[in-house]
C-alpha cells in the first residue's frame, strides 16, 4: 500500500515536471523582433512548431520572412481534437490583431477559413494544402506531392536489387494516399515487376501515426523481413522508426517532406538514400514575400515539379548514380509527357 | 501499454470514487471551492516557473472569455462536454466505468451523418430519424462491453477501451470506403452534408454572428432526465444500490446482470447525443476534423461534478470557458497547455478535497462514537 502511493506519488512528480518541461519551450522563432513592418500570423496545425516535421516546414518559411523582409510574426497553434469553432477563434485572433497576411497551416483550416475570411475583406489569407476554401482574400497553396513521389519511387526501383520496395504512410487519408499513388507510378514506370508493400500506420481520426515512431519502426521491420529493401516514410515524426528499421536491418530508407539527411542523427544519415521534398518553406516565403511585395494573388498556387516546390534531395550521395535518369523522369513530367497519378 | 495505464488509473480512481460518501450541501460548494482555489494556485506556480505572471495570465482568459464570440462557443463546448459527462456518469452511478463512451459518440456520429446525409424527409422526421440512429449505434456498440462483462466477466474498463480502438478502425473503413464524398481540392473526407431538413438552427446572442446550438435544450432535457430516473425511479434506485454494494443489491432483489446490461445501454446512448448539436448545428457532416476525445474529457467532467447533473453542468461550463480562453495565452506568449494542467489539478483537487471532507467526517464520527461508548449508559447496567 505504502509502495503504492510512493509510486503513484512518483507518477504524479513526474507528469508535473513535464508539464512544466514542456512549458519551458519557446513559442516563437529566433532572431529579434522589429518593433515596425508588416505583422504576420501563422496558425500552425496539432504540433506547432517543433513537430520537425510539416508545421516546422511551415516555420522555416517564416523564419526566413522574418530575417530577410523585417517581419514581425505571431504563431498559434491547435489543439487535438478541437472544434472548427476553435479554429475560426483563433484565425479571427490573428486577424483581430492586425495580423496581416494570415497563413493557416494544413487542410484541417477549410472551413474555418471560408467562414472566418469574408469577414475580413481587407487581410488576406493563405492556406496550405486546400483549395477548396475560396475567396478573394484567399490564396491556396498547394504541392504536387505526386509528383515528387514519383521521383523517390522511380529512385527506389533502379536502386532495389529485391524487386521490393515499402510505402509506409502516416495516416490513412487522401493526401497520403496522393504520396503513394505517386510513389507506385514512379516504381511502375521504372519496372512493373517491382513489388510494392503498402502500410498505413493509423486510420482518421487517430491522427498518432504521423507522430509515433515506434508504429514506424515495427511497419518498416515488417516489410524488410518481407523481402523489401528500400521503404519511403510518408510518415512525419514515425519516418524517424523507419530509419531506425533500415539501420538494425542494415537496409535503406526514404525521407519526406524536409531533406531528412540533414536533421537524421549522426547515426541514421547512411541509411537515408534521398528524401522527397515538399518545400512548405518555399510556399510560406514566397506568398509573404509576395505580398509584401503588393503582388498578392488569390484562389490557387500550385507547388510542382516545374517550380521546384517539389522534388527529391540527394545529399548523402547515395543516388549520384542515377540522378541522371531522375533528371529525366523529372523533365517528362515537367514537358507533361508524363502525367502521375493523384490517387 | 498506455491503454493498461488507463485502465491501471480508473480502477484505482474507481475505488477511491467508491469511497466518497454522500454530500452534505455545505461541503459540496466548500469541497470544490478549495479545490478551485487549489488549482488555480499550482497552476500560478506553473506559470511563473515559465516566466508569465499568473495575475496577468488569469485576467487575460477572463476579459478574453466573456467576449460575446467567446460565451457562445464556450456554451457550444459545454452543451457536449455536458452530454459526454452524463454518458460518463449514469454508469459511474452504479461503478460501471464506460471509458468507451469516445469511441461510442465517435461511431454513432458517423453512421448517423451517413444516414442523415442519404435521405430527405420532412424536417421533425429527418431530425429524428438522425438522432434515433445515433442512439441506437451508441447503445449496440456499448452493450458489447455490456454483454461481455455480464456473460464472459469482461471486465468493461478493458473492453471499452479496446472497443475504442475498434471504433476508430472501424469508423475509418467505412469512412474512406463506403461514406465519403470528395470535396473538390480538399484533402478533407466526409459523409455526404446533411440537408436543410437535417439541421437545427442556432440562437442568436447579442453581440455575435457566433450562433448557440439549438440542441443546447437537448442537453438541458438530458440533464433532468437523468435526475429523475436516477433518483426518481425504481430503475434509478437499484442503480444506486448496486453501485454501494452489488452483493446487498442481490439480497434485496436486484438483478445486477439486468442493471449492467441496461446501464450499460442507457450510458452508450446517451453517449450517442454527444455528437450531435455538433453533427446537426454546426458541421453537418462527419469528416476528417470532426471533434474527437469528446467521451474522454467526459470522464473528467463527470469527476468534477460528482456524477451529479447540476454539478457536471458546472464542471462543463468551466471546462469550456478555459478551452476557449485558453486561445487569447498563445496570442500573448504564454503557452495555452497551461489550460491543460489546469484542468487536470482542478479534477484532481476536486477528487482529493472530497476525500479528505470524507476523511475528516468519519473521524468525527468515529471520536463521536467513542465518547458514546466511553460513557455508560442506563439501559446497558439494567442488562447486565
Amino acid at each position: 500500500m505504502r509502495r503504492q502511493r510512493a509510486t503513484k506519488l512518483a507518477a504524479v512528480l513526474a507528469v508535473a515536471a513535464l508539464a512544466v518541461a514542456g512549458c519551458g519551450k519557446s513559442n516563437s522563432g529566433s532572431g529579434t523582433t522589429p518593433k515596425t513592418g508588416p505583422k504576420v500570423g501563422l496558425a500552425y496545425d496539432i504540433g506547432g512548431r517543433g513537430d520537425k516535421s510539416f508545421n516546422d516546414a511551415a516555420a522555416v518559411g517564416l523564419d526566413k520572412a522574418k530575417t530577410d523582409l523585417k517581419l514581425r510574426i505571431k504563431e498559434l497553434s491547435a489543439a487535438p481534437g478541437e472544434t472548427d469553432a476553435a479554429k475560426e477563434t483563433r484565425l479571427k485572433l490573428l486577424a483581430d490583431g492586425g495580423y496581416n497576411p494570415v497563413i493557416a497551416i494544413g487542410f484541417a483550416y477549410s472551413a474555418a477559413l471560408a467562414k472566418v475570411a469574408p469577414k475580413y475583406p481587407n487581410v488576406k489569407f493563405a492556406i496550405i494544402d486546400d483549395l477548396a476554401a475560396k475567396g478573394a482574400n484567399i490564396s491556396n497553396l498547394v504541392f504536387a506531392e505526386n509528383e515528387g513521389s514519383f521521383l523517390v519511387g522511380a529512385a527506389a526501383a533502379l536502386k532495389s536489387k529485391t524487386k521490393n520496395v515499402g510505402f509506409v504512410g502516416g495516416v490513412q487519408v487522401p493526401l497520403i494516399q496522393k504520396f503513394e499513388a505517386g510513389f507506385k507510378a514512379g516504381v511502375a514506370a521504372v519496372d512493373k515487376s517491382t513489388k510494392v508493400q503498402v502500410k498505413y500506420l493509423t486510420q482518421p481520426p487517430d491522427f498518432t501515426g504521423f507522430n509515433d515512431p515506434a508504429k514506424g519502426k515495427t511497419a518498416a521491420e515488417g516489410m524488410y523481413d518481407g523481402g523489401a529493401d528500400i521503404v519511403f516514410a510518408a510518415a512525419g515524426g514515425s519516418g524517424t522508426g523507419v530509419f531506425q528499421a533500415a539501420k538494425a536491418k542494415n537496409k535503406l530508407a526514404i525521407g519526406v517532406d524536409s531533406d531528412q539527411y540533414e536533421s537524421a542523427s549522426a547515426d541514421l544519415k547512411p541509411v537515408i538514400m534521398t528524401s522527397m521534398l515538399k518545400r512548405v518553406d518555399i510556399a510560406v516565403f514566397t506568398f509573404i514575400k509576395d505580398f509584401t511585395d503588393g503582388n498578392f494573388k488569390a484562389g490557387p498556387k500550385v507547388f510542382d515539379l516545374k517550380v521546384d516546390g517539389v522534388g527529391y534531395s540527394k545529399s548523402g550521395g547515395k543516388i549520384d548514380d542515377i540522378v541522371s535518369k531522375l533528371d529525366d523522369y523529372k523533365k517528362q513530367i515537367a514537358d507533361g509527357k508524363i502525367t502521375v497519378p493523384d490517387k | 501499454m498506455s491503454d493498461l495505464f488507463v485502465a491501471q488509473r480508473t480502477l484505482s480512481l474507481r475505488r477511491l470514487l467508491a469511497r466518497l460518501a454522500p454530500h452534505k450541501l455545505l461541503l459540496t460548494l466548500v469541497a470544490p471551492a478549495l479545490a478551485l482555489l487549489f488549482a488555480a494556485l499550482i497552476s500560478a506556480i506553473v506559470l511563473v516557473g515559465s516566466g508569465a505572471s499568473p495575475l496577468f495570465t488569469y485576467r487575460s482568459m477572463l476579459e478574453f472569455g466573456l467576449k460575446p464570440d467567446q460565451i457562445v462557443n464556450t456554451v457550444n463546448q459545454a452543451t457536449t462536454y455536458y452530454l459526454a459527462a452524463i454518458a460518463v456518469a449514469i454508469g459511474f452511478r452504479m461503478n460501471l466505468f464506460n471509458i468507451g463512451v469516445d469511441g461510442q459518440y465517435r461511431l454513432a456520429a458517423l453512421l448517423s451523418a451517413f444516414v442523415g446525409g442519404a435521405v430527405h424527409l420532412p424536417a421533425p422526421l429527418h431530425v429524428a430519424l438522425i438522432v434515433v440512429v445515433a442512439v441506437t449505434v451508441g447503445a449496440a456498440w456499448a452493450s458489447i462491453a455490456g454483454i461481455l462483462k455480464v456473460f464472459r466477466g469482461v471486465n468493461e474498463v478493458i473492453s471499452t477501451i479496446m472497443l475504442n480502438a475498434i471504433a476508430t478502425a472501424l469508423g475509418a473503413y467505412l469512412l474512406t470506403t463506403y461514406f465519403s464524398v470528395s470535396v473538390a481540392g480538399s484533402n478533407n473526407i466526409g459523409t455526404k452534408p446533411i440537408g436543410a431538413s437535417g439541421r437545427i438552427g442556432g440562437i442568436a446572442f447579442p453581440g455575435t454572428d457566433n450562433r448557440v446550438f439549438g440542441l443546447v435544450f437537448l442537453a438541458v432535457l438530458v440533464g433532468v432526465g437523468f435526475h429523475f430516473l436516477v433518483n426518481r425511479s425504481r430503475f434509478g434506485f437499484d442503480l444506486r444500490a448496486t453501485g454501494l454494494s452489488a452483493s446487498a443489491a442481490v439480497a434485496s432483489g436486484v438483478s445486477v446482470r439486468r442493471m449492467v446490461l441496461l446501464t450499460m445501454a442507457i450510458s452508450g446512448g446517451l453517449a450517442g447525443l454527444i455528437g450531435m448539436p455538433q453533427l446537426l448545428g454546426s458541421s453537418y457532416s462527419y469528416s476528417l476534423d470532426f471533434p474527437a476525445g469528446l467521451g474522454f474529457a467526459g470522464i473528467g467532467i463527470a469527476l468534477l461534478g460528482r456524477n451529479n447533473p447540476v454539478g457536471i453542468a458546472f464542471g462543463a461550463l468551466l471546462f469550456g470557458f478555459l478551452d476557449q480562453s485558453s486561445q487569447i495565452l498563445d496570442l500573448n506568449g504564454i503557452p495555452k497547455e497551461i489550460v491543460l494542467i489546469m484542468q487536470g489539478t482542478i479534477v484532481l483537487s476536486v477528487v482529493v478535497a472530497y476525500e479528505i471532507v470524507r476523511r475528516v467526517r468519519i473521524r468525527q464520527q468515529q471520536s463521536a462514537v467513542g465518547t458514546d461508548l466511553a460513557t455508560p449508559t442506563e439501559p446497558q447496567e439494567a442488562a447486565a
